[in-house]
């Protein structure tokens, strides 16, 4: 098997909180995530608000380093290198964020923020060359060229997001990191940059590292899917196996919570609600951090942490005891 | 509040949808300046402080009068244009409106140029603390503080009395407190511009933190400053005119508007003119600066009106 594009072997990020004047806890934002991604291929995760999915995105760019584990990029090692020697390898990877507005720097035009990764990656290039890729990557994304002296304001929410890709893709990386990049649309405008992102996957090659709350649109882009809780991984599996048969007990409520478009089956359907709040991530219950709000907790859940394994009655990774 | 539009919707209509056309977009600086163009109190002191700038430039031409000349026929006079002295004359004998205007060059003079110093430090200093933040901005701010502890009018009579009097050392002295309260702010503005995502996506880029110090944050937070150096230049004239008051500020024959209230208070009762003329002048100017920072405000912040 060649080697994957991105490979993450137990990856931790942890915050400290300061507590007191002399002590600090670790905020453990990501706790042990492992996977791997293929180039042109899409991981999917999702996961509920604060559960470490843009932690996670971050830390792989190196904006908040991993507090341990490794992560390889294209066969190289990015954990512990320094900022200069990490310089080379920001070129593969490229963020989209949520807030498309807010991602955009106000006093900057349009072309401006879109040559902002060329002027860093490639300065041999001349201003008018520059020029003339901002407008080629404008046009990948559905912007007409000629509003390339606007500023942000002038734009929509969907136009600024297609600015946010186009200047990601300027530098044509090999994997884009979509962090949450359609919670912050209309549903009308998430369909067309949903349906962007995937005709530039297929274009240009990708590979997605597609992070999102909501469940119906990361069915439609991922290959695969990989289910977040309180910065651990729930349940890694191929998206047809996990819609169809989700194995964790968390994975099945969020599943059941998606309404379906149709009122019939709609009032029919069984739905589990998870009862209670989440835990806060500063002191997460021992053991299983989701035995909290499981259905099927048992006492055993509270004694040791389940480890990622293969399911017995499916071929998704399950990090449950009863799977 | 409508916009003016300086194009005919046709012709935006046209830019549209010729694809060769670049459109001009219209930044946020244009935007506020737009609207501190309606404001009609700021325009008026936008106005106002300009004509007092070419008077205190050019106005000495006017007078057959040198600043420091004495002209003992007439001491302390009134005003009047028979003798050419339009504002009346000193206890020595010097024009009182050439010595207003040339003490309103060394006013306005310190009060630029302290802030322009109290600019650049301050930005600097701040930006750079807020944005690295850590033991970097827990050193660099406790710098701050100290020197906030330090008193100022001992800190100022005791270089005056080390080097002398010099009107550079008003500049040093003014400046170098002065810029402690810029870099307070610049750094709170910092700290909570570095969250915003449009910074992360340039340091996701690898963008070197000196571009975007200067790049991304600097620009989206001379908003403020803006607003923070029109109050401050009132500011720093009347610090410069309380120091003349003291006796500590510029040296004779030179003056400024604060050396020229301190004389002319003290002769008050015999000769009101001494007082009321660059007292005057030294009010309008810090009203027009008021005026203009209220405006700008307004002009940069609409939400905030």
């Amino acid at each position: 098997m060649s080697t994957p594009l991105l490979k993450l072997e137990d990856v931790r990020v942890h915050f400290p909180i300061a507590d007191g004047f002399w002590h600090s806890r670790a905020l453990k934002a990501v706790d042990g995530v492992s996977f791997e991604l293929e180039a042109g291929s899409t991981l999917g995760v999702v996961g509920e608000s604060g559960c470490g999915k843009s932690t996670l995105a971050r830390a792989i760019l190196g904006i908040h380093p991993p507090t341990s584990g490794r992560i390889w990029l294209d066969g190289t090692e990015l954990t512990g290198l320094s900022r200069r020697a990490m310089q080379p390898h920001r070129r593969t990877m490229q963020i989209v964020f949520q807030d498309p507005l807010a991602s955009l720097n106000p006093r900057m035009t349009v072309g401006e923020a879109i040559a902002e990764p060329l002027r860093v990656f490639r300065p041999e290039l001349s201003a008018a060359d520059r020029r003339r890729k901002v407008r080629q990557s404008m046009e990948l994304v559905g912007l007409l060229p000629n509003q390339i002296n606007r500023y942000p304001h002038e734009f929509s929410g969907g136009q600024c997001q297609r600015i946010g890709i186009a200047r990601a893709l300027v530098v044509e990386p090999k994997l884009l990191l979509c962090d949450e990049p359609v919670s912050a649309l209309d549903v009308s405008i998430q369909a067309q940059i949903v349906n962007l992102l995937m005709d530039l996957q297929k274009e240009m090659g990708l590979a997605l590292l597609f992070i999102a709350h909501d469940l119906s649109v990361v069915r439609h882009i991922s290959d695969r899917v990989m289910v977040m809780y309180l910065g651990k991984t729930m349940e890694l599996a191929d998206r047809d196996t996990l819609y169809s048969q989700p194995q964790h007990p968390y994975t099945q409520a969020l599943i059941g919570a998606v309404p379906i478009p149709d009122p019939v089956r709609e009032r029919e359907k069984e739905v589990t609600l998870l009862s209670g709040e989440l835990p806060s991530p500063l002191s997460p219950p021992s053991g299983c951090v989701f035995r909290t709000r499981c259905p099927i907790a048992q006492e055993v859940c509270a004694q040791s942490v389940p480890a990622l394994k293969p399911a017995e009655r499916s071929p998704a990774a399950v990090a449950c005891k009863f799977a | 509040m409508t916009d003016v539009q300086t194009t005919s919707p046709a012709d935006a209509v046209a830019a549209v949808t010729d694809p060769t056309q670049d459109i001009a977009g219209r930044s946020l600086w244009q935007d506020a300046w737009r609207r501190l163009r309606a404001n009609r109190a700021a325009l008026t002191a936008v106005a106002l402080l300009s004509v007092m700038t070419l008077l205190v430039l050019f106005g000495p031409m006017l007078s057959p009068y040198d600043f420091d000349y004495t002209d003992w026929d007439n001491v302390s006079v009134a005003p009047s244009f028979a003798s050419g002295h339009y504002f009346g004359t000193d206890f020595v004998g010097r024009d009182l409106f050439v010595r207003t205007l040339e003490g309103g060059r060394i006013s306005l003079l310190i009060g630029v140029v302290a802030t322009l110093v109290s600019l650049v430090i301050g930005i600097s200093w701040g930006a750079t603390a807020g944005y690295l933040g850590g033991r970097i901005d827990n050193v660099m701010m406790r710098i701050v503080d100290i020197l906030y502890a330090m008193p100022f009018m001992f800190f100022v009579i005791l270089l005056m009395v080390f080097f002398g009097r010099n009107i550079l050392l008003i500049f040093i002295a003014i400046g170098a407190i002065n810029w402690l309260d810029m870099a307070r702010i610049v750094r709170g503005q910092t700290i909570s511009l570095k969250q915003r995502e449009f910074v992360e996506a340039a340091v996701a880029c690898g963008v070197s933190s000196r571009r975007i110090i200067f790049r991304h944050i600097v620009p989206n937070l001379l908003g403020v400053v803006a607003v923070y150096v029109t109050l401050t230049i009132p500011q720093v004239i009347l610090v410069e005119s309380f120091l003349s008051f003291l006796g500590l500020g510029v040296q004779e024959p030179y003056t400024s508007w604060g050396a020229l209230v301190n004389e002319g208070a003290q002769q008050m009762e015999s000769a009101v003119w001494m007082l009321i003329f660059p007292a005057s002048f030294l009010a309008l100017t810090l009203f027009c600066f008021n005026f203009i920072g209220d405006g700008l405000r307004d002009a940069l912040d609409p939400k905030d009106r």
